[in-house]
């Protein structure tokens, strides 16, 4: 009898995670709300905006929140006809779309379409026979900010988050893909398919004696600077404007000489979407000058898909002196879509290099 | 109806409920997991799946793989071992030496940080770890985390067992010329061995399968098997080779469970 229940009990301590993960329930969809999925604390659930939003429509939006894409991925997949808005990057639209996860939308209900910049806006990573499967909304890069309290001078390498001096001090994401691909940028290689897989992980490993611990959020990354555990720590622009802005940290982005991963984001609307035209209602105010001006002077932004929007921002503001700078741009690698079987291998190597820092 | 089938329907009305919910919310999933890990591709990603075994091939082959289950199992041994250190002491005292008031007092004292969500928890401690302790993102710090999260369990346990036992029995033993840790070692502790096999079984199970607090609290150190696993879910989006390593896991542990079955009978036996 008793190991009949222990067995029991093992397989639910086990699988605790993926039934956690699979079996979640959402409240039913009230009428006049709006159901959002997105990163927290990634603009649409600004409260200033949700409150201007509701005085507009009368709509009311709740959030619901993933930590990686792949959970975002799960989420729409398992929770059909829950969601509304979908934030995306670009990588996964055309994933969803031939999955049948999200619809075409009308553009025409999109007032602010015209203002978006026309590269991102009709990018094939959005735009299929056609139809926009997502609005062009914020891009960004993915490279490292530093302590400008406690390293001084600017570095303008990659170099630095391997540089002794700052050994134990610097910070990293858990993520495979973003692991390789700054590894890639740091040994000159393509880094959506670098020729020398084995330079690639040889580097990671090298980071053994540079790393304090992983951060996973934008949060955590934020407790940690602050709490002085990082001196240096890989990031990503519109975060490191948030951390500047917002929580008052004394720390500078740097796009350094080698390059840096460029991203943009799409919002979508889910293939069995509640609220259709709600749905088209905000993802026109996410793109509109009158949020983003002040999303980004309040609290900091990526860089908008809508030109006007980023022409309105003061002249020192990141998004307009740095990303708005063509030289900057030039050294950008844009994110590429990763097939299932380079996901594998990719999360391999990473948990392979981990192995070896616990070592 | 005789008191033979009355028993059987009374049986059956008490534990029915308690069986269908754990076939509900426990063994279906399990069931859907299990299927999963035969698969070539997670059924959702919109690709055709085929039977295959080589996610259960992959545990034995790549060393990332059992070598973390390993590290997985050592962790639970560190842990287990020392809930028993300190937990088994506390459970005497509030079995023997602690009366009335004050033993629900400190039954309290042990109780609530289970009301608290474990996450909170874990933060909590990266505070206390962090400064004065200097021990945050360490191994031992994922001890420290794990020995406070299942600390109550080792304490409910063996109080249970001990509290249990009729004090006659030990003044017998005093009174036939033991000392106190005579009367301790063949007395008291085979008395209340069933306490502290559930207590291991209780705690080195799930700890096995904990990934939350090693990636809070372990930095570098963090990598186990639970989280490689959350990390097929969440990350690689393979649920196949997640539930195969879960599964693979799970036997391995029931293997040893099974190893120590027949300690746990004769312990049963002796009581």
């Amino acid at each position: 009898m008793s190991q009949f229940l222990i067995s029991r009990r093992s397989a639910l301590a086990l699988m605790g995670g993926a039934a956690a993960l699979t079996f979640n329930r959402l409240p039913a969809h009230a009428a006049g709300q709006l159901k959002v999925l997105n990163w927290q604390g990634y603009g649409t659930d600004e409260k200033w905006a949700l409150e201007l939003f509701k005085q507009k429509t009368g709509l009311e939006v709740v959030h619901d929140y993933f930590t990686s894409e792949q959970e975002m991925l799960t989420k729409v997949r398992t929770s059909p006809g829950i969601y509304d808005v979908v934030l995306m990057n670009n990588i996964y639209v055309m994933e969803a779309a031939g999955e049948g996860l999200i619809q075409p939308i009308d553009t025409s209900k999109i007032t602010n379409f015209a203002d978006l910049t026309p590269s991102l806006r009709d990018s094939p990573r959005f735009v299929k026979d056609g139809k926009h499967y997502a609005i062009s909304w914020v891009w960004g890069l993915t490279s490292f900010a530093y302590n400008t309290k406690k390293i001084s001078g600017q570095p303008d390498s990659i170099e630095a988050l391997w540089d002794p001096s700052h050994a134990g001090k610097v910070g990293w994401r858990d993520d495979a893909l973003e692991s390789i691909q700054m590894a890639a940028l740091a040994t000159g290689q393509d880094m959506n398919a670098p020729a020398d897989m084995d330079k690639v992980k040889a580097k990671l490993q090298a980071l053994k004696s540079q790393i304090k611990t992983f951060w996973s959020s934008e949060d955590e990354w934020n407790k940690y600077m602050a709490a002085g555990d990082y001196d240096i720590a890989v990031y990503w622009s519109g975060s490191a404007a948030r951390s500047k802005k917002a929580m008052k940290l004394p720390v500078e982005f740097v796009v350094p000489k080698e390059g840096a991963i460029g991203w943009f984001d799409g919002l979508t609307i889910a293939a069995n979407a509640p609220n259709p035209d709600g749905a088209a209602q905000f993802i026109d105010f996410m793109v509109s000058p009158e949020f983003y001006v002040r999303w980004d002077n309040e609290v900091g932004a990526p860089a908008s898909a809508n030109a006007k929007a980023n022409a309105q921002l003061p002249e020192d503001a990141l998004n307009r002196k740095v990303l708005g700078d063509p030289e900057v741009v030039k050294r950008v690698q844009w994110m590429a879509p990763v097939s299932e079987e380079q996901r594998q291998k990719n999360q391999e190597i990473w948990d392979e290099v981990k192995t070896g820092f616990a070592q | 109806m005789n008191a033979a089938q009355h028993r059987t329907i009374a049986i059956v009305g008490l534990t029915a409920p308690a069986y269908l919910w754990l076939a509900l919310t426990v063994l279906l999933p399990l069931c859907a997991m299990l299927y999963f890990s035969f698969l070539t591709f997670s059924p959702m990603g919109g690709h055709e799946s085929e039977f295959t075994l080589k996610h259960y091939a992959s545990f034995f082959e790549k060393r990332i793989y059992w070598y973390n289950a390993w590290r997985s199992i050592e962790l639970a041994m560190y842990v287990t071992t020392l809930c028993l250190v300190v937990g088994y002491p506390a459970a005497l005292g509030l079995a023997k030496y602690v009366k009335g008031r004050w033993r629900e007092a400190i039954f309290l004292l042990i109780i609530l940080p289970f009301w608290s969500n474990a996450l909170v928890r874990t933060f909590s401690w990266t505070m206390v770890l962090r400064e004065p302790l200097n021990l945050l993102f360490t191994y031992p710090a994922i001890i420290i985390g794990l020995v406070h999260a299942y600390l109550p369990y080792a304490i409910l346990t063996c109080y249970i067992s001990l509290q249990a036992i009729d004090d006659a029995l030990i003044e017998a033993a005093r009174s036939l010329g033991a000392t106190q840790a005579q009367a301790f070692r063949r007395v008291t502790l085979p008395l209340s061995m069933p306490g502290v096999l559930a207590a291991i079984f209780l705690i080195f199970v799930p700890v096995i399968g904990s990934f939350m607090e090693p990636r809070i609290l372990g930095g570098k150190d963090a990598i186990m098997l639970g989280p490689i696993i959350e990390g097929q879910f969440n990350a690689a989006f393979n649920w196949p080779l997640g539930a195969a390593l879960s599964f693979t896991m799970l036997t391995i542990v029931l293997l040893i469970i099974l190893a120590a079955s027949p300690l746990l009978r004769r312990q049963l036996a002796r009581t």
